[in-house]
């Protein structure tokens, strides 16, 4: 099931397109430097662009285990990396004074040795893996604070582990490291530096047209193109939170479900809570701005249509 | 050259293309990028995998060693495509990059050249005048009568009164400031005496120690944390004797902490952040200022409020930030939008306090617009003219217990009374 790693730019953006990814050129090159040089990607982008879908698509179409780390304020060691088993070392104790005269400096070489090691996220990634090195996401480093990211400078410079009580692990073939972030704070440039970066931007009409084809193919053509182009429209003006791809497809998908076949102002007036979350930016393009980019948007298709 | 790579590419034209790649790493780091060593074997590396048949590609693997945040792609675009497109102007920059080949012409290519790019490369000699420089001198001069002066003079004087010498002295007593620590509880443990949980892992290491017989048991309380701070500093005319005094207080501050962010605005705004994480508290001022294009001009604060909640407040205001806004709140706009932006902003962060210079005169009634709109938002408000206030403030900020309520409803009622004698 495993397949190779790609072994140029196309044939990386060939394996993405077949994940369903549509990707663009300098995303292709990117990560496939990531994948040629073992070092991690850095993925940074607004909310909904569709950076941890990267990380998905690759464990996909690679055939590699996904090992996914979710940081949030306060991620330790314990739940990110390694953990010991506790209750099972008290017990062990328990056992070896019942049995009586337990050679001592036996147990507790024992009691911290692999057999009562938990592992978490990260562990688990630098271990050997049948399915080949699997794909491991850091999703959303900027909500976990500073001590944690400089924790991760050596997992990701080395690919090891240093646990006090057993030595360093260090993996055999590194893991395909994925990080994203929203940019809710800025990540040191220490770790930036160990990274090749990538800033995933909102995609192109042709580009969005072609995701919204694979991600919402059951929308009619008209509708999906009208979408794409009141979206587009959308982002260029000064909104707080602008539309995300993740928008886009669930305003499609919203528009379908309810049967309209085309956008028309009452459309827009009641599911513009799909597109966007922050009232201020509703009220902002509700009624008359709504109609006002409805209509550009006709007028811009027919003349495009005719030519 | 072939020592920076292991594996060189084998025949003259790589070796040129390799150099080629150095040259151009040069030019980034003296167009801002921080470009080092490792940098570029990371590049010649990348190359080395990409080929260099694809021009497209050539550029986006440069770009995904070189660039490390988004706000330096256009540089990094605008000098890949002067360097790797016209030779000629190769060269010329290269003549600007290496000192010793500077010529007088250097200054042609410039218009063609992103300005920071350009700005990097030439060097100018003559920077631009500080005009607060001149009006310091002249300020001395007018304040030589007011000889006397010592720390106890010195605390309460008003920012504005002060003489040259008087400044100087200040700034000193600002650079021993030290804030008390306001913490907040984080969801990480530290080892504790009397924590109220259990520490496994050190429990049962020291049993070990002990040989196993027993458990002694090892206690861990949440580790607390500084909170972000965040400064965002008025640099307008009205404002100008005492942002420079601010600036040094902040610069103070973000040495002494981490996370820091300041931020100053007249008619825009502008992040000084990582300038003034300069030791040296000359360079950082001076850096600093030379960042900003609107010293001392007017103030559109909702204008500057707007752009700071859409571009930075998700940025830096995670993790429970503590805003302090200075201004005077004379506004440009006349208060036009700052209600709303002030909302987002309070709504966004942790804590507000307002400073302004303004409150140092007895009869302060919020009677302009812009004060009108800012005071409802806004958490505590306080005075920044003397340095017993930047005192009062490192203690409110040290202080764990919430804003003085009592304080804030007087101002509340006042701008209350403000508004019904308008209306009558």
């Amino acid at each position: 099931m495993t397949s190779a790693l790609p072994a140029s730019v196309p044939e990386t953006l060939a394996l993405l397109n077949a994940g369903g990814y549509v990707a663009d050129q300098s995303l292709a090159t990117a990560l496939h430097l990531a994948l040629a040089l073992k070092r991690p990607l850095f993925l940074e982008g607004e909310a909904g662009v569709g950076k941890t879908e990267i990380a998905k698509v690759l464990s996909e179409t690679l055939g590699r285990e996904l090992i996914r780390l979710q940081c949030y304020e306060g991620l330790d060691i314990s739940s990110a990396v390694y953990e010991w088993n506790y209750p099972r070392q008290m017990l062990e104790i328990r056992l070896a004074e019942a049995a009586g005269g337990a050679d001592r400096l036996a147990l507790a070489a024992d009691l911290f040795s692999d057999a009562f090691l938990i592992e978490r996220p990260l562990l688990h990634a630098l271990k050997a893996n049948l399915a080949g090195a699997p794909v491991l996401l850091i999703d959303e480093l900027d909500r976990t604070d500073e001590p944690f990211e400089a924790y991760l400078l050596e997992v990701l410079s080395d690919y090891q582990v240093t646990i006090p009580e057993i030595g360093t692990i260090k993996a055999e073939t590194a893991p395909i490291v994925i990080i994203t972030s929203n940019r809710t704070r800025e990540i040191h440039d220490a770790l930036k530096r160990r990274c090749f970066y990538y800033w995933v931007d909102y995609p192109s009409a042709d580009r969005e047209m072609e995701i919204l084809r694979i991600k919402a193919p059951n929308a009619p053509e008209a509708l999906s193109r009208q979408v794409v182009g009141f979206v587009q429209k959308i982002r260029e003006m000064d909104l707080f939170k602008q539309p995300g791809v993740a928008e886009t497809i669930d305003w499609v998908h919203a528009l379908v479900q309810l049967d309209h076949l085309a956008l028309d102002p009452a459309a827009v007036e009641n599911t513009l809570g799909v597109l966007l979350k922050y009232q201020d930016d509703i009220a902002k393009i509700q009624g008359s701005e709504a109609n006002r980019l409805l209509t550009e948007l006709r007028t811009e298709m027919s003349m495009s249509g005719e030519a | 050259m072939n020592e920076l790579s292991p594996q060189p590419l084998q025949d003259g034209d790589s070796g040129r293309l390799l150099d080629n790649i150095l040259f151009f790493a040069r030019v980034l780091r003296a167009a801002g990028l921080p470009v080092g060593p490792g940098k570029v074997i990371d590049a010649i590396h990348a190359v080395e995998v990409v080929g260099i048949t694809n021009r497209e590609v050539f550029y986006w693997a440069l770009h995904a060693v070189f660039v490390n945040r988004r706000d330096q792609r256009e540089v990094f675009d605008q000098a890949f495509h002067i360097f790797w497109r016209n030779p000629k102007l190769l060269e010329r920059m290269m003549q600007m990059v290496l000192p010793s080949f500077r010529t007088g012409e250097a200054g042609k290519p410039e218009k063609q050249i992103n300005r920071r790019v350009a700005d990097a490369l030439t060097q100018r000699d003559g920077e631009k005048d500080d005009p607060d420089e001149t009006a310091d001198e002249e300020e001395l001069q007018f304040d030589a009568a007011m000889t006397y002066s010592g720390a106890e003079v010195l605390r309460g004087m008003d920012f504005e009164k002060m003489s040259a010498e008087e400044i100087n002295q200040a700034h000193a007593v600002i650079a021993r400031m030290r804030l008390p620590v306001m913490d907040l509880p984080t969801r990480r443990f530290t080892p504790s005496p009397r924590g109220p949980r259990m520490d496994l892992r050190a429990s049962l290491r020291a049993s070990m120690r002990g040989g196993g017989d027993t458990i002694p048991i090892r206690l861990k309380q949440p580790r607390r944390r500084l909170p972000p701070l965040v400064t965002l500093c008025d640099i307008s005319g009205s404002m100008s004797r005492y942002s420079r005094m601010l600036l040094h207080f902040m610069h103070t501050l973000s040495n002494d902490r981490l996370r820091v962010h300041t931020f100053l605005f007249g008619t825009r705004l502008t992040n000084v952040t990582r300038y003034l994480r300069h030791r040296d508290v000359d360079e950082a001022l001076d850096s600093a200022s030379a960042a900003v294009e609107d010293w001392s001009g007017g103030t559109r604060i909702g204008e500057c409020l707007h752009t700071f909640n859409r571009d930075w407040s998700r940025r830096v205001l995670g993790q429970g930030a503590v805003v302090l806004l200075i201004s005077d709140g004379l506004d440009r706009d006349a208060g036009e939008g700052l209600g709303e932006e002030m909302q987002r902003l309070h709504g966004s962060c942790r804590r507000l306090i307002w400073l302004n210079p303004l409150l140092r005169f007895e009869g302060f009634a919020p009677k302009s617009l812009g004060v009108r709109a800012i005071l409802p938002h806004v958490d505590e408000f306080r005075s920044v003219h003397s340095l017993n206030n930047l005192r009062e403030l490192a203690d409110a900020l040290g202080a764990s217990s919430g804003p003085d309520a009592t304080m804030m409803a007087g101002w509340k009622e006042k701008l209350q009374a403000v508004e019904a004698a308008e209306i009558d």
